[in-house]
């Protein structure tokens, strides 16, 4: 399988105050399409900021990434973000949700910015919203749902642009267990059924297991791998 | 979905905020038309002059008198259509609380330099052919609830004396900017009884109003004028009306520069209180901002959710101030003092200012909040917490 | 040792809200400015009027009584004849001076046309004759520089506003009026009253030299014994003099002045109504935005065992003195003002009438109880709202 992330001696320096923070160290790693990976370490190990960088919303200090066939480090803020739209998918830790509009309409949120049609839209966010099981609550508000089912809206709108990658920082963290269930059983779908590449910060090894591949960082470094199959 | 209903949908996000907001500003808008207006109509009658009117007065102060006999003379020079002539004559009617100009006039030719004062023929034949007759402007009729054929006493002052005088006509003003507030009555009334009482007050006018042919010669007429009398015992000023009912308004001009101040500084406080509120709010949205930024939204769409929500604020807000602007200047002028200001109306330029002052402030109080969201990364915003 | 907050109603904690009141440096920032905008223009509207007030009240003593003639607008307009002035000199109420000569001033006042300073075209000043006793009867007004004027000569003094605000006003320039030159000889201070506007010389010489024959009004020194109503009531039924009516001075002048008052004070009252309306909601929308975003730390402190009332009193706390520090910045502001001076027309005399911005007690009072009021209600709402919160809502 041919890696739909290409990452080499990729360096990520943060400057505070006098002092130089190294977060990711000289990491060099490939991600095969269709794989499904965690990413695991304890807190600042630079797992979340690895995965920021791959989903294109913060960018190396050195090194080379190519993600899904772009030097996605030498575009511009403006061709990153029409970038991101097309290939990236996102699940938070906290959804993210907007309070004011519905279901349906947040996961319409994303297809404005392409120039489908209102029916076009339509059967794009119904479709995403049944994949996830929530076709029945298409017109409730976030507050009107439980953690688990906000996460699945989230889950539908990163589902509703039709990504090739899904990158999910710590996507139960916030859930009990049944819902978290529901939540890993949804991503493995994602990956097994549509063959999507999904990217997952947790540092709960439960949901490490139901990955098929598991990156370890520490204080920046890349540890050993762990695979899976 | 649409960008409109999600701009407005995250408009009203914080209900009680917004509404507050949308109050503060439209209080504030309100303040701001109470102001103009107030301005506005201490130069209603600047904006009720014609440019083909000049008035001539004496030089010193409109207060001192004028010979009738100057009349003839004026109407010697050429480019001249009409000349008239007032005597301010004041009163005390009913008691002195009572403003409205009080004006002996010459009804032949009244009319001819003021047009827009309407009457009907039936009622100017009355006027002009009873001695004691007067007309009322139909705004003080009604507020004294005048009627033709009834009579009025005023105890004079600057003429002393008892006098009386039948309505024998009400007038209407050809436009709304049009003072319709003035009695006129005979000239010829008061002269005799000043040749009577006070001999050497007899034959003296007030000031001349003089309705010139072509507009473009005002200054040169002005000046023809002002030569026949230079030197003599009573020198006259002539100018057009225009500047001489702005001659009235440069003299309270320290009190209106002051009113106009405070209307910039309400508007100074509009923005600052939408600014406040707009800050606040874009300040709470920052990981949503964020999170718009991850699913591909840029700087441009930023931009127009928060202007456009600081838009819908800022005009709603104007909208309800400068609809309840009409009550309050009712109100307002009920409270002074009755016949102060002849034309009190609330001018198109004020819905204008208010209006185009809403939309600015709407876009500076979205300056602030629009440049922090582009400017904050989106790994910074997705860790906000509030 | 245990300390048991829970019992200590004033454990407020205000070292917390100092730290919160720098933590939102902006907000706060635009809070104040806001609230000092309002302050300033409530206390300038005051001081405006305050002003006016002042200058015309202080025009003219209570000791004195103006006489003029019956529904005069003001001084221009009433005439006094000689026959008649002599017959009210002679009246037993007015105070003789050291020689027995009675304490009382015959002005002829009139309007003349002047260059004003700052290029701002003509305007009209009042020129009062006066009678040798004038500056005896008006006791406030002091020559500051030069000498009082020479009885029968064409000579003038001028009062301090007029010097700053027309051009050529210096001791030994002349003013051309009713065909003469009139030398200026001396300068007066009259204590920011509306003397202070004027231009004073001999009455006799101004009436010679425009042609009239009478006075426009008289005032005299009224004597202790004699009080004001018997003097109007004697004035009422004397069918000489029915047609004039005399007035406490002080009062007289007020009244020339009382629409103009009125006009500012309705104006002023009006747009403080609306404006403070305004500044509360300004407050309160800051106050409960900062509510809001600390429903945590409330939750906290409350868990930590501080009392509601303590809460509450702390938000009010932090909302007073966001409304005081606006406050005193406007009223900073505002004392500004009392360098300035206005000059605009008095309709009651038809000349030019200076005024300053008083800042008086009254003002300070008023626009402190102003600011405290606003910050009270803006802030109140907002703080019983963060005490009324539930602790584990508030952690949640």
């Amino acid at each position: 399988m041919s890696s739909i992330i290409s990452i080499s001696n990729l360096t990520k320096v943060y400057q505070r105050d006098k002092q130089e923070i190294r977060v990711l160290n000289n990491i060099s790693l490939e991600i095969a399409q269709g794989d499904f990976v965690a990413l695991m370490g304890p807190s600042g190990s630079g797992k979340t900021t690895l995965l920021n960088i791959i989903a294109g919303i913060d960018r190396p200090s050195s090194g080379n990434i190519i993600v899904a066939d772009t030097q996605i480090a030498s575009l511009s803020e403006t061709e990153l973000a029409k970038w991101r739209s097309r290939h990236i998918g996102f699940i938070f830790q906290f959804y993210n949700l907007i309070p004011v509009l519905t279901a349906y309409e947040n996961v319409e949120l994303p297809l404005m910015l392409t120039p489908l049609s209102k029916s076009e839209r339509r059967s794009q966010v119904e479709l995403a919203l049944n994949v996830v099981g929530l076709g029945d609550r298409m017109h409730h508000y976030p507050k009107q749902l439980s953690g688990g089912q906000e996460q699945r809206v989230a889950i539908a709108r990163a589902i509703a642009s039709d990504p090739d990658i899904f990158v999910a920082d710590e996507p139960t963290g916030d859930l009990d267990r049944v819902s978290a269930e529901e939540i890993l059983t949804l991503l493995d779908r994602l990956n097994k059924e549509f063959g999507k590449t999904i990217v997952m910060v947790t540092h709960d090894p439960y949901a490490a297991k139901r990955a098929h591949t598991t990156h370890h960082l520490e204080k920046g470094d890349l540890l050993q791998e762990e695979s899976k199959l | 979905m649409s960008m409109i209903k999600l701009i407005a949908k995250n408009s009203f996000r914080h209900t009680l905020r917004v509404i507050l907001t949308i109050v503060g500003i439209s209080i504030a808008v309100l303040a701001f038309g109470l102001l103009r207006t107030v301005v506005t109509a201490w130069s209603a009658g600047v904006a009720a002059s014609s440019p083909n009117r000049l008035v001539t007065r004496q030089a010193v102060s409109f207060i001192f008198t004028l010979p009738y006999a100057y009349k003839d003379k004026i109407a010697a020079i050429p480019g001249i259509d009409q000349v008239s002539y007032f005597n301010w004559f004041a009163g005390t009617y009913i008691d002195k609380n009572q403003f409205f100009a009080r004006v002996a006039c010459d009804p032949e030719t009244l009319f001819k330099v003021y047009p827009e004062y309407q009457l009907s023929s039936n009622e100017k034949a009355k006027f002009m052919s009873e001695r004691n007759a007067c007309i009322l402007g139909i705004e003080t009729a009604k507020r004294y609830n005048v009627k033709i054929g009834d009579i009025m006493n005023i105890d004079g002052d600057i003429y002393p004396g008892k006098w009386q005088f039948v309505v024998r006509g009400i007038y209407t003003p050809r436009t709304k900017s049009d003072d319709a507030t003035q009695m006129f009555f005979h000239w010829n009334y008061l002269n005799e009884r000043m040749k009577s009482d006070y001999p050497n007050r007899a034959d003296e006018i007030g000031w001349y109003v003089i309705k010139i042919k072509d507009a473009a010669a005002s200054a040169t007429i002005s000046q023809r004028i002002d030569n026949l009398f230079k030197n003599s015992r009573a020198e006259t000023k002539s100018e057009t009306e225009g500047q001489f009912q702005q001659g009235f308004v440069a003299s309270s001009g320290a009190i209106i520069g002051a009113i106009n101040i405070m209307s910039y500084l309400i508007i100074g406080i509009i923005l600052l209180v939408l600014c406040n509120t707009m800050i606040m709010t874009a300040r709470e949205r920052t990981r949503e901002y964020a999170v718009l930024k991850t699913l591909g939204f840029t700087g441009k769409h930023l931009f127009t959710f928060i202007a456009g929500e600081a838009l819908i604020i800022s005009c709603i807000g104007a909208l309800i101030g400068l609809s309840s602007l009409i009550p309050i200047v009712q109100g307002f002028e009920s409270v002074l003092p009755k016949g102060w200001f002849p034309v009190f109306n609330i001018e198109n330029s004020t819905y204008v200012m208010a209006g185009s002052s809403a939309l600015l402030v709407g876009i500076i109080a979205s300056i602030v909040p629009i440049y922090r969201a582009l400017n904050t990364r989106i790994v910074d915003g997705l860790r906000f917490n509030g | 040792m245990v300390y048991d907050l829970t019992d200590n109603l004033m454990n407020i904690p205000l070292y917390y809200i100092w730290k919160n009141f720098l933590a939102r440096k902006l907000t706060t920032g635009i809070t104040i400015t806001g609230i000092a905008l309002v302050v300033f223009v409530f206390a300038a509207v005051l001081m405006m009027a305050d002003g006016i007030q002042q200058t015309l009240s202080s025009t003219g003593s209570n000791d004195n009584v103006v006489i003029t003639r019956k529904s005069s607008s003001g001084e221009i307009t009433s005439i006094i004849d000689r026959a008649t002035a002599d017959l009210i000199s002679t009246m037993p109420m007015i105070q003789k001076d050291e020689t027995g000569k009675p304490l009382l001033t015959s002005d002829a006042v009139t309007i003349i046309n002047a260059p004003k300073k700052d290029g701002g075209g003509l305007s009209n000043l009042a020129v009062r004759g006066v009678s040798e006793n004038a500056l005896k009867i008006r006791n406030k007004i002091t020559i500051i520089s030069g000498r009082m004027f020479t009885f029968g000569a064409r000579e003038l003094i001028v009062g301090k506003a007029i010097e700053e605000r027309f051009s050529n006003i210096a001791i030994g320039n002349t003013i051309k009026f009713a065909g003469d030159n009139w030398v200026i000889v001396g300068i007066m201070d009259a204590e920011k009253s509306g003397f202070e506007s004027e231009l004073w010389c001999d009455a006799s010489q101004l009436i010679q030299a425009f042609n009239r024959v009478d006075y426009s009004t008289l005032t005299f020194r009224i004597s202790d014994n004699a009080n004001i109503e018997q003097l109007k009531a004697l004035f009422a039924g004397d069918k000489r003099l029915n047609q004039y009516e005399p007035e406490n001075e002080r009062k007289y002048f007020e009244k020339q002045s009382e629409a103009m008052r009125l006009f500012i004070q309705i104006l002023g009252i009006t747009i403080t109504i609306i404006f403070s309306v305004g500044a509360m909601i300004g407050a309160m929308i800051t106050m409960y935005a900062a509510v809001a975003n600390r429903t945590t730390e409330i939750g906290t402190l409350r868990a930590l065992g501080f009392q509601r009332m303590s809460i509450l009193i702390a938000f009010l706390v932090e909302s007073l003195i966001t409304a005081f520090i606006g406050g005193f910045i406007g009223i900073g502001l505002a004392s500004i003002l009392q360098f300035y001076s206005i000059s605009t027309l008095n309709f009651g005399s038809f000349s030019e009438l200076s005024f300053s911005f008083a800042l008086t007690s009254n003002v300070i009072q008023g626009a402190l109880t102003f600011t405290g009021i606003m910050g009270f209600i803006g802030g109140f709402l907002p703080a019983v709202k963060a005490s009324r919160m539930s602790i584990l809502a508030a952690l949640r």
